[in-house]
């Protein structure tokens, strides 16, 4: 255990100490989990000036993931075309371990090659080269991390997927971010004077839903992310919000208040189609698909305080979800429909638990104190969620054990609402 | 001919007084109330009686203030404010939404938006919903003291626009709010 500990520690400090290019990229690790695969990621042979450390990126998103346990591989690099000591690395307790290098060309094109090797059985698992743009090198990282998670897990890997979130940078200043998963390489979708709320991805992951309130009031918006292209899909009397897509991309559900409190409604991202689902005398907002399309899960103070509900996709057949604590909001529903991640008040802290909707069993996966915003990975192995660190707000990912949680430190600024993408084709 | 402008004065600036405190009584009671009072209400306002050498003073310095923007006037209080997770308008809040009923109703070409805000914990979109419910709260209390519907708005900022930054219960509680912002 203390071994491990002063692994994480190690991993972290060499983290700190990166160059201000590769600055954006923070883990912290604040928990252990049991159970996870040992894997040891070399350092790769660096040939020319690299813009990227590709093997720390790897073994950031291995660790993060909570399924890995990271083995000090030593300070030589260890590139793919190295005669490896496999008895060594199972000696040090790896299972398996990973090398590569990565090379200038001389176009001016990087090389990234990897080999992943199975220490007990001392087999190849996978290799494979990518040559790419530097813009790419981060990228390519990620989908290495992907493959190697893949081959220990059986499941597919997310790391080279993406997130949206907000960040606010000045009293009117908000921008919409899309990153990597590991919330580095960042680039503003919108830039606005004034707030802007609850991004959503669409199921295909071309465009994202968000509330802005560039005019004064919240209207709801689809963005296409690669054109710019913006529609106005919701803009009635009142307040329009929480836009969440339905799997088929051709509907939304939002939250409009112009027949008087929070309701929820289906829309179609036209703007036409309008079909009012709750009819409740307090307040429903908050609608998020299960997977399949077939239920919508909200949030209702129908009961008094909020808790978590579903109804059909139709609006019929409302039932309430939570039980425990007086105040239980923002639900996500995991890939797989089986888990239900929340934030749930619980003796003054708003915390992150999931509820597992097989056996009612509710897991607090977070100790912090002002959680907001948890959205499930693609592969529903991981959950991001908004919390605050010295009265900023910034993004954090923990494993669904709830045993490895992990700091992703975005640009500067008021960081909140991460929304994790769908798997990229 | 002083005397009698500046007791003209006197009964006017009395009897808006009365009409602006008076503005949700039914309109048929409305005119000979004022005048009957406002003559009883001024001391040594009766003509031709007492001390002749009696100076009947009268203060005009409000004259032509908006009462929005008189700093005593119960109107210049324009913020309800909230228990967490609650949209109930507490009793110490009802003469504020009272003032301002009667300011509506007497003065029916104005209009009023309700802003509400909520403090930072919780669901971000569940606190735009809340800051809707206390805005509507104090909406449905205007009906009641006789608004009408066209002059009121009522908007949610959630917990985007925070008057307080602090992470306690003094900033929280200021953020827990609703706005009466006139157009």
């Amino acid at each position: 255990m203390h071994r491990l500990l002063a692994h994480a520690f190690a991993l972290l400090a060499a983290l700190l100490v990166l160059s201000p290019a590769t600055a954006q990229l923070r883990v912290e690790i604040t928990g252990v989990g049991s159970n996870q695969f040992p894997v040891s990621v070399a350092n790769f042979r660096r040939d020319g000036e690299i813009p990227q450390p590709v093997d720390e990126i790897i073994r950031a998103d291995l660790q993060r993931s909570g399924r890995f346990r990271m083995i000090d591989p030593g300070a030589t690099p260890l590139a793919e075309t190295a005669a490896v000591s496999f008895a060594e690395f199972k000696s040090r307790g790896a299972d398996a371990l990973v090398v590569g290098s990565v090379a200038r060309l001389a176009d001016g094109r990087y090389d990234l090659r990897f080999r992943l090797y199975d220490t007990v059985k001392q087999t190849q698992l996978d290799a494979l080269s990518y040559v790419s743009s530097a813009a790419e090198l981060r990228l390519n990282a990620h989908r290495i991390a992907d493959r190697i998670f893949e081959k220990l897990t059986g499941e597919r890997g997310v790391f080279a997927t993406r997130i949206a979130y907000v960040v606010q940078l000045a009293k009117a200043s908000f921008e919409l971010h899309i990153a990597d998963s590991d919330g580095a390489n960042q680039q503003a979708a919108l830039r606005s004077r004034e707030p802007i709320m609850s991004p959503s991805w669409s199921a295909d992951g071309s465009r994202l839903a968000y509330v802005s309130f560039e005019t004064g009031k919240p209207v709801v918006y689809a963005h296409t992310v690669t054109t710019g292209e913006r529609r106005v899909v919701a803009n009635f009397l009142g307040s329009n919000s929480a836009p969440s897509w339905a799997p088929d991309g051709k509907r939304l559900a939002v939250v409009l208040t112009r027949d008087g409190l929070s309701q929820i409604y289906l829309i179609n991202v036209d703007g036409s189609g309008l079909q009012r689902l709750t009819r409740s005398a307090g307040i429903d907002t908050e609608p998020v698909f299960s997977p399949d399309g077939r239920f919508i899960y909200f949030t209702s103070d129908r009961g008094g305080g909020p808790q978590i509900y579903r109804m059909n996709a139709d609006g019929s057949s409302v039932a309430r979800v939570t039980f425990s604590g007086d105040y239980n909001v923002s639900p996500r529903i995991s890939p797989d429909g089986r888990l239900l991640a929340y934030v749930g008040r619980r003796g003054g802290r708003f915390q992150v638990h999931t509820l597992d909707l097989a056996t009612n069993q509710e897991t607090a996966l977070t100790e912090t104190a002002l959680d907001e915003s948890p959205s499930f990975a693609p592969n529903g192995r991981m959950l991001l969620y908004a919390t605050e660190v010295g009265r900023r707000g910034i993004l954090a990912s923990v494993s669904v054990d709830g045993r490895v949680r992990a700091r992703l430190s975005g640009p500067s600024g008021d960081v909140r609402e991460p929304t994790w993408g769908p798997f990229i084709k | 001919m002083t005397t009698n402008r500046l007791m003209r004065l006197a009964a006017c600036a009395a009897a808006a007084l009365l009409l602006a405190a008076c503005a949700s009584t039914p309109l048929e009671e409305q005119p000979a109330a004022p005048v009957t009072d406002a003559s009883a209400g001024a001391p040594g306002s009766k003509p031709g009686t007492a001390d002749p050498r009696a100076v009947a003073s009268v203060d005009a310095t409000s004259r032509g203030l908006d009462p929005l923007t008189d700093p005593a006037s119960p109107l210049s209080k324009r913020s309800v404010y909230f228990d967490f997770d609650s949209f109930v308008v507490k009793p110490e809040f009802q003469g504020t939404v009272e003032a301002h009923g009667k300011f509506l109703v007497a003065n029916p070409g104005r209009r009023v938006t309700i802003e509400g805000n909520a403090d930072e914990r919780g669901s971000r979109e569940y606190n735009l919903a809340l800051g809707q419910k206390r805005a509507e709260a104090v909406k449905s209390r205007l009906r009641l003291l006789g608004v009408a519907e066209s002059q009121m708005e009522t908007v949610s900022f959630g917990e985007e626009k925070p008057v307080a930054t602090g992470a306690d219960e003094a900033s929280w509680a200021q953020n827990r709010r609703a706005d009466l912002n006139y157009k």
